[in-house]
């Protein structure tokens, strides 16, 4: 089944070990399942499994260099996501922007009328 | 100006919405609940907003609608449940284009002195669902521009 890629992104997101490695990949370098999987208390091949997760949902790509397998954060992939959200959010910032600006013309509630009789004349 | 921070957890029916405001709880209130001040924000920019009903109270109803310069209109409904207070609101949430997609969205006012903090926490049936209504974004002339990916990094690492 062909399943919508925002639905595979997210999928593959919804695992907090498979965000860190994200996290980690995006900080740049490409890297090692060995030099992945450090910071975890999972074996390599746990490790393995989450990266073939993120590879069929597009967000890494692999590639070999000489015997080591190396991981490469697809970044315009992740953009896609954020984007996603990002439009979402760009229609409440600017609702919120215009509250903001509305509660600023707005007095509170005035504290029960300080009685100054008018002295009209 | 503040920012909206946004949080729709991946895999979860979830949207979080959190905002700080430079107003009093009591500002925040009426700018929710009286017709007039709703529609001076709550409508898309660029858009017409017409308040059909607008019952603030347990079970009162309200209905809106939005209309572009083209003559198209977005209809939105809903039910109050409990009653609206200062402290918050519980409300349904169903557009008329997707009948049966009812969300549930609770609204938090949260007093920090003259400041109030405004949390949405919008709850969908499913994942689906929420992606499916995020995506639609209900407005497509919105564009803020792309979202740091350092934002959605950010977001994403874990809670040490």
């Amino acid at each position: 089944m062909a399943a919508d890629p925002l639905t595979e992104i997210f999928g593959a997101l919804a695992d907090p070990t498979r965000r860190a490695i994200v996290a980690r990949l995006a900080e740049g370098e490409d890297l090692t399942v060995g030099q992945l999987a450090k910071p975890f208390r999972v074996s390599q091949p746990a490790i393995s499994r989450h990266l073939k997760v993120l590879e069929a949902a597009g967000l890494i790509s692999r590639r070999r260099r000489q015997t080591a397998r190396l991981s490469h954060l697809e970044e315009g992939r992740l953009k896609d996501a954020a984007d996603w959200l990002a439009r979402y959010r760009a229609m409440w910032q600017d609702r919120h922007d215009r509250l903001d600006a509305l509660l600023a013309t707005l007095t509170p509630a005035a504290e029960p009328a300080t009685h100054r009789p008018d002295h009209a004349g | 100006m503040g920012t909206t921070t946004i949080s729709a957890p991946p895999g979860t029916p979830f949207i979080d919405l959190t905002r700080e405001f430079d107003a009093p709880v009591d500002l925040l209130y009426r700018a929710h609940t009286e017709p007039e001040l709703l529609k001076q924000w709550l409508g898309p920019a660029k858009y017409e907003m017409t308040i059909e009903e607008y019952d603030v109270r347990d079970g009162g109803r309200w209905r809106y609608t939005h209309r572009d310069d083209q003559g198209n209109a977005f209809g939105f409904h809903g039910v109050f449940h409990g009653e609206p207070s200062r402290a918050g609101m519980l409300q349904t949430f169903e557009f008329d284009g997707a009948p049966g997609h009812v969300s549930l969205d609770a609204l938090t006012f949260e007093p920090h002195g003259d400041r109030t903090i405004l949390r949405i926490h919008s709850v969908y049936q499913s994942v689906e669902a929420r992606d499916a209504m995020i995506r639609s974004g209900m407005e497509g002339g919105v564009n803020e521009g792309y979202q740091r990916l350092d934002d959605l990094v950010a977001r994403l690492v874990p809670v040490a």
